[in-house]
Parts: C-alpha cells; structure tokens; sequence
C-alpha cells in the first residue's frame, strides 16, 4: 500500500499556479528560483509595454516582464498583492510579473492536455497546454517561448 | 602534470621575451653596459634550456644560434652595429613566434626562418661547435646558468624523521596536515617508511606503525621546523638532522631542547650527539626505533649533523635553491593568481560598497536622536571599503610597458613592409591600466601604429625634401590624467590630407558631396566604417576596417578616440580611457522623476538655469547662453522618452558635456542629488543595448539606476525620439 503511494508520488509533478489579467496559468516548481514581493522597478528607456523595467536581486541586475501585456492582454495593474516570479532562462535570473500566487498543484502527467487549436500563433507558442483543476482552467506556460534571453528588448 | 608544466614553461617565456626585447631597445638606444647584454643572453638561454626539456626542437635550434651570435657579441668578439641590431630585433620577434607556434600549434614562415638563420649564421665563427644539446632534466631546465647564491636567505636541508606514536592518533592528530604545514616551509620531499609494518595477521587496531622520513629544504631556521611539530610534541618519535646549517652544535641542542622543554639530565641520555652518530640512522630506521623503545623516554630527540650528504639529496638540494634563487632574482617578487579568484573579489568589494551606502542611508532615515557616533564609524567603513577596493583594483593594474613593447615589433614590421624607416619612442611605460583594458587595447593599437607608419610617416624622400630627418618617429605615450588614462599616438609625418579624406568620403558616398564639414568633422570621417584611404590594399593596413574597429573598440571599453593633425607636422591619435571598468564616479541626478547617474568624466561644468540663459531658435531649438556663447540644450527626460517634448517645462539644472568631436551641449536634468562612486553592473544579457544608457548601478536604497551615455542621448536628441511609454512610467511611480 505504502509502496503504491510512493510510485505514485514520483510520477506527480509539482506546479505553481497564478493569476495573470484574472486567467490561472502555472509553471513547473522547478522552473521558479522564488517569489518576491512586487516592488517598483528601475524604467528603461524605450523598453516595450511588455518590459517593465530592471529590478535589484541581491545585487544582480534583473529584467521584469509583465506576463499579462507579453500575452497580448491588458497590462497588470498596479497592486499590494503584485508578486515577481523569479524564474532561470538560459540560466539567467528573470522576473515575471503576475497578480498573485494562487497555490502548489500536483498533477499527473497524463492529465495534462494539449492546447486546442486556436487562432493566434503567440498563444500556441507560449501555452505549453492545459489542466483542469477544480473544474478551473489552468495554463502552463511555455518558458522558453515567453522569454528568450539574452534578448534586445529596446529595437 | 606535464601539461602545467608546460603551461609555466610558457608563462615565464613571455616574461623572458619581455625581458629580452627591453634589453634589446636599450641596446639600441646605446646601452653599454654588459649587463644588459647579458641579461638578453640569459633570456634566450632560458627560453632554449626550457625548450629542450620539452623537446621543442626548432625552437632550441633557433634560440642556439641567436644565443651563439649574441655570446660573441658578450665575449665583444662581436662589434654591435646598426646591421647586427636590426638582425637580432628581428630574430628576437622570430623566437617569440617560434614559442607562439609551440604554444598554439600552428606553421612558422619556414622561409623566413631560414633567412634567419643563415643571417645568424654569417655572424656565427666557423669553429664554432656544431650545435649540441642534450635535453636537461624538467627541474633544471629552466635556467641552468649558475647564479650567485643569494646571501640573505640561506637555504637549508633537513633531513627529518617521524614516527607517530599511538596516542598521537588517539589525539586526533593527523601527519598529512603536519606535513602540509612543512611543505609551506620550503620544498618538502617525504618518503613513507613501512618498514614496521607486520604481516596483516599481526597486525593490531590503532597501533601506529608507520613511519615517515622527510627531507625539506628551507630558508627557514630550524625553530620554525619545530614550531610545527610543537602541537605532537611527546606523542611521536622525532629526529630533525641538517646539513649546511651552521648554527653551532651547541646552540642547535639549547634551542631544541628549549623547544621541547626537556630537562638537561634526561637529554643527555635521549639525545644522540652528532657527531658519535653519523649517518646510520637514516639509512636503518628500525634500529632508531628500537634504541628509541629501549631508553624509554616519551619525546625523544636525535640531532645529526652530517657534513656530507647522499648525491641525490645534492641534486635536491641544488635545484631547489636554484629555482628560488631564479625566482627572487627579479625585481619584485610577484604572486600569479588565476584572474578569476581577483574578479570575485572585486565583485564582492563592489556589493561592499553598495552595501556601505545602503547603511548609510538607512542611518540617516532612522529616527534615532543621535547618531553621531555611528555616523563617523560609518565614514570609517567608508574609508576601508575604498582603501580595499583601490588595494583590489591595484591587483588588476597593470604597466603597459608589456603591451608598448609588442607595439615596437608592430612599427618595425610596418617600416620593413613599406620600405620607410619609423622609429617607436615609447613614454610612460610604467603606467598601470587595468588588465582588461591593455589586453583589449592590443588591437586598436596595433591599427592605428600601422596606420601610422603606413599613412602618416611619409617616404624618406619625401622627408628629406620637407627638410625631415629621414627616419620618421612615432611617439607613443602613456598618462594618468583626471581619473582617466591618456594613450596617444603622435606621428611627425604629414599630417591627414583632409581634402582627400573628404574626396574619398564622397566617392564611397558616405557623405553628400555638398557636405560642408569642419576640420574636426573631416578627421573624424576616417572612424567611418567602410573608409580606407590606402589607393591600394597592402598587407599591413587599408582593408577599410581599421579605424572603425578603433573606435568601436574604445567606445566598448567606455573611452572615445580623438585625432588631431596639422598639415605637414603630423597627427595625433588620443585614446582616453577610465582607469576601471568596475567603478566609476557619477553625478547623481534626476530626471522626470527617476534617479541616474552622468559619469563625471563626460561633465564639463554644471548650472543651475534661469528663464534667462534659455533662447529659442526655430520651433522647438533651445540655446543655452553661457559666458556669451549658446549652447544646444538636450532634455534628458524628452531623449529617453520618459516625457514628451510638449509639456516640456524648462528643466532647473544644466550638465554641460562635451562629445567626441568637441562639440558642446547642455544635458537638462531636473536636480542634482550627489557626487558619487557607482558600481557598474553591465546590462548586457539582461535588455540589451538601450539607447542612452550605458549600464545600470546599484543605489544606496537598493534600486537600481541608470547610468546614462551622454554621447547617445546627444545623438539621439537630435533625432528627437518620443515614445509612448509616459503612462506606464506614471504606473511605474505610482506603484
């Protein structure tokens, strides 16, 4: 009995999920370095709507991207519950700005689904596919869709 | 093994050829003394015994023959003319590719090597021996001339015995950390004794049964041997014999015995006297550890004095001395360290001082009614961070004599290529510039030497025709000026034909033909990528990528190339550099609301405006009116695009910069806060190249700032860029 659990346990993997412009997506566990408080972050000059700004992480300069404006929604308004997702691109620190954490699922393999074809390219991409979660909708996000790094964000 | 070995053969190959190429230009320059002839002897020497360990077999060849040559010129057999010279210039720059290409891999000019060789061989005596060289052992090859012994630091051998007793173990002692200890000492050969050992039956738990026999040669005295044994003292069996010490023998007993603290009865029977007991005991350890159990005394000691030693420890003993004596020999001795661990630390001085102004701020929000005190504690905190992070920079300092004397083999190739005869003078050689910097400026250097000698200097016909010494000469300079470092090249040629310069840049249409362009801006058209004015592409520069690649090469390194010429007298390239890449002092401002930071070596002057100073020209041009001269003003907030230009109030504080090419403007900032030292954090693989700003710093509240490039913010005022990111800065603040 205590055998089975165990097998299963392994063959679970973990997720964080979050809220971004009111939709849930998650992203592996293993993915995020931690999360931070939303602080305001340093401007650059001529950075897209996407690109909030370059943020201090223990002395290490950093990019924040806004989740909801790089998926081509209404940029995250400001607000006390703003978290920053620090995640590893290419091994490099970067922060992903989402409304707030909602909490740690577990979730077999095969109960993730593909993503149904839909229109735009950007959203193929970035949507890596799909769980549902107490009849709730979640969206794992593709990483390495979202963010490419080292990028040239200011064209 | 082999392979590090090998890697430091190399490293001290490259000093070695600085050191021959130095005494080689004091020759030129007319040095008489033998010393310096010697000295390059002595160099290439080196360089072929170390060659032979590792078998590299052109190379010794090579350096056979030059050393041949040049030990005639020792024995003055050999008169040094001007001929002779260039010839042993050239074989020198030879002999440095030869190690190159043993380095590398790769093919040397066969051909010229030849001419070389031959060349040297016309000055070689015929009865001098056919050359003969048998590879030496790797532990003496590198210099296996004899040196003088050094007087101040006499080494020593000691021949040590070392017998653990049980209870040392039981102690938590352990031989290996003693043994590192001596190794410290000086350089420490142990050979492990199992004599004792019995068969694996008899064998019992925790019993100790063996024993050590070490042998270190040391400068050090005797005392420091047995400061390391101090901790185990009676709990192992110890003999410390010496040669070629020579303390008296009754000294040597007062002090070991002071050291061990044993009392003068005991020692008499413990203690065998040197001279009764000659050199057995090393060579039949069993029988010392029986006598050892027999007298049954808990620390024992045995001192030998053995006048003559085995031959083995000789060679030991020998090459030993030899390689420190080679070492200390140089000037100042130096430590190498792997850039990567200098590097750490300079990152973390850097957090150190972010951190102190973190502090620092911290203290002056607090609501505390006095804090005096721990205000001076912090400017004393403030004082060491600098202290430490000037102490770790000076490690990254470094002279750019190295990298001047690469460039005097740049001309001479250059002269030989073009058929004109160009002399380097260098200055200044002893300037320290950061590493990074000299190693990244070997290129552009390079570029602009050849440039010099190819287009600059004209030909000796030309010169004796302008009233010229026929030989031209290139100066090249070094200086620390404000905070930065000043590197020039100064041609006495012709100076830069400016209307060919412009001619060509409007053939290549890089320039409208009605351009109209000051002298400046005619000079600075050679920066332009694309422009050669070489009619002909020769080897040695005119490919068109030149001077741009200067440029651009510079400009990474956070400095700006100036060129000045005047017709007939010659041209003057200035390279000025910031003496760091880490740090760098800044003006703290700011700017529609956000904090950043001007470097102070762009800023010219800085004033507070008045409605005024401030003339409208045209539409939306505004002057500045200083001291009767207008100057364009830039806003800052309108070229980064953090305010439109159309609710443009003027801004209160003017920075006053200056670019590239002379021109004057007038940076407008809303405020001043502070004058202060920043970290540079690069923002390469973080967003990229951002337009007017050159890298990001970390604050004292823990944000981050801008550090602009006022260069940039120059240029692109002009093109006045505006985008929409007003409301989301708004955001930015708000939240």
């Amino acid at each position: 009995m205590q055998l089975q659990a165990e097998t299963k346990h392994t063959e679970q993997s973990e997720f964080v999920s979050f809220t971004v412009a009111g939709q849930a997506f998650c992203l592996k566990i293993t993915q995020i370095r931690e999360i931070r408080r939303w602080q305001p972050v340093t401007v650059l000059p001529h950075a897209p709507a996407d690109v909030l700004g370059v943020m201090n992480l223990r002395g290490a300069v950093i990019p924040i991207y806004d989740l909801s404006a790089r998926f081509g929604l209404e940029q995250t308004a400001a607000s006390e519950r703003n978290v920053v997702i620090v995640v590893s691109v290419n091994e490099k620190p970067v922060g992903l700005l989402a409304e707030s954490v909602s909490e740690i699922i577990s979730i077999d393999p095969e109960d993730i689904q593909e993503t149904p074809q839909v229109d735009s390219r950007n959203t193929m991409d970035f949507i890596q596919g799909i769980i549902s979660q107490n009849d709730e909708m979640v969206r794992i996000i593709n990483l390495n869709a979202v963010i490419s790094s080292p990028e040239q964000v200011v064209q | 093994m082999t392979g590090s070995i090998l890697d430091t053969f190399f490293e001290e190959c490259e000093e070695l050829l600085e050191a021959m190429d130095a005494g080689l230009a004091a020759i030129e320059e007319g040095d008489q003394d033998p010393e310096t002839v010697n000295a390059v002897f002595r160099a290439v020497h080196s360089i072929k015994g170390g060659a032979g360990a590792f078998g590299l077999d052109d190379l010794v060849a090579f350096a056979h023959n030059f050393e041949t040559v040049f030990d005639d010129v020792r024995s003055n057999k050999l008169q040094l003319d001007e001929k002779l010279i260039q010839l042993l210039f050239r074989a020198s720059d030879h002999l440095a590719d030869l190690v190159t290409c043993a380095r590398d891999g790769g093919e040397v000019d066969q051909a010229h090597h030849d001419v070389l060789i031959s060349a040297l061989g016309e000055y070689i005596d015929d009865e001098e021996e056919e050359l003969v060289f048998e590879p030496m052992g790797v532990g003496a090859a590198f210099d296996p001339t004899p040196l003088a012994p050094l007087s101040e630091a006499k080494e020593a051998s000691y021949d040590i015995r070392f017998h653990p007793l049980k209870e040392m173990f039981d102690t938590g002692n352990e031989p290996y950390f003693l043994f590192q200890a001596l190794s410290d000492l000086g350089t420490l050969t142990v050979r492990l004794d199992d004599s004792e050992l019995p068969g694996f039956d008899a064998m019992e738990d925790g019993e100790s049964y063996l024993s050590w026999e070490l042998t270190l040669v040391t400068s050090d005295s005797r005392s420091s041997i047995e400061a390391v044994f101090e901790f185990v003292e009676g709990l192992c069996e110890l003999s410390i014999s010496s040669e070629g010490e020579e303390e008296d023998d009754a000294d040597a007993l007062a002090a070991l015995n002071a050291a061990f603290g044993l009392p003068p009865a005991e020692e008499e029977s413990a203690v065998a006297l040197p001279l009764e007991l000659p050199v057995p005991e090393v060579a039949d350890p069993p029988a010392v550890a029986e006598t050892e159990t027999e007298t049954e005394v808990e620390a024992e000691v045995e001192v030998e004095m053995v006048p003559d030693v085995e031959p083995e420890k000789v060679t030991d003993k020998a090459t030993g001395s030899k390689k420190d004596t080679a070492k200390s020999s140089g000037p100042k001795p130096t430590l190498r360290v792997e850039l990567d661990r200098v590097d750490r630390l300079i990152n973390a001085v850097g957090e150190l001082i972010i951190n102190h102004s973190m502090l620092a701020q911290q203290i002056a929000n607090l609501d505390a009614s006095d804090t005096r005190d721990v205000e001076t504690e912090l400017e004393g905190f403030k004082t060491l961070a600098r202290d430490i992070q000037e102490g770790v920079m000076a490690i990254r300092a470094q002279p750019v004599k190295p990298l001047f004397q690469r460039m005097a083999r740049i001309v001479r190739e250059a002269s030989a290529a073009t058929g004109k005869t160009a002399k380097l003078v260098t200055i200044g050689e002893t300037t320290e510039v950061d590493k990074t910097v000299i190693e990244r400026l070997a290129d552009p250097l390079t570029h602009i030497l050849r440039n010099a000698v190819d287009h600059g200097i004209e030909s000796p016909e030309a010169r004796a025709a302008a009233g010229k010494e026929k030989g031209g000469e290139i100066r090249l300079t070094a200086a620390h000026r404000s905070g930065s470092v000043c590197i020039e090249v100064k041609d006495d040629g012709a100076g830069l034909n400016r209307k060919k310069i412009r001619q060509i840049a409007i053939d290549k249409g890089l320039i409208p033909e009605n351009a109209e362009l000051n002298d400046g801006e005619i000079d600075n058209l050679l920066f332009l990528p694309g422009f050669s004015t070489a009619k002909e592409i020769s080897n040695l520069s005119g490919r068109g990528v030149g001077m741009d690649v200067v440029k651009n090469a510079v400009g990474a390194l956070g400095g700006r190339v100036n060129i000045s010429s005047t017709p007939g007298e010659g041209s003057v390239f200035s390279i000025i550099l910031p003496l760091t890449l880490a740090v760098m002092d800044g003006m703290v401002v700011s700017v529609a609301g956000h904090t950043m930071v001007v470097p102070i070596t762009a800023i010219v002057e800085t004033m507070r405006g008045n409605d005024d100073m401030i003339n409208n020209l045209g539409a939306d041009g505004t002057l500045l009116s200083i001291r009767g001269s207008f100057i364009p003003i830039c806003d800052v907030a309108g070229s980064l695009g953090l305010r439109s230009s159309s609710h443009n109030e003027p801004a209160g504080v003017y920075l006053l910069v200056e670019t590239e090419n002379g021109d004057r403007c007038a940076l407008a900032v809303d405020d001043i806060h502070d004058q202060r030292q920043v970290v540079i954090k690069s923002l390469d693989g973080v967003c990229g190249n951002v337009p007017g700003v050159s890298a990001a710093t970390i604050l004292g509240d823990g944000k981050i700032a801008m550090i602009l490039d006022p260069e940039s913010i120059v240029t692109a005022s002009s093109s006045a860029a505006v985008f929409d990111t007003d409301r989301r800065m708004n955001n930015a603040i708000a939240s």
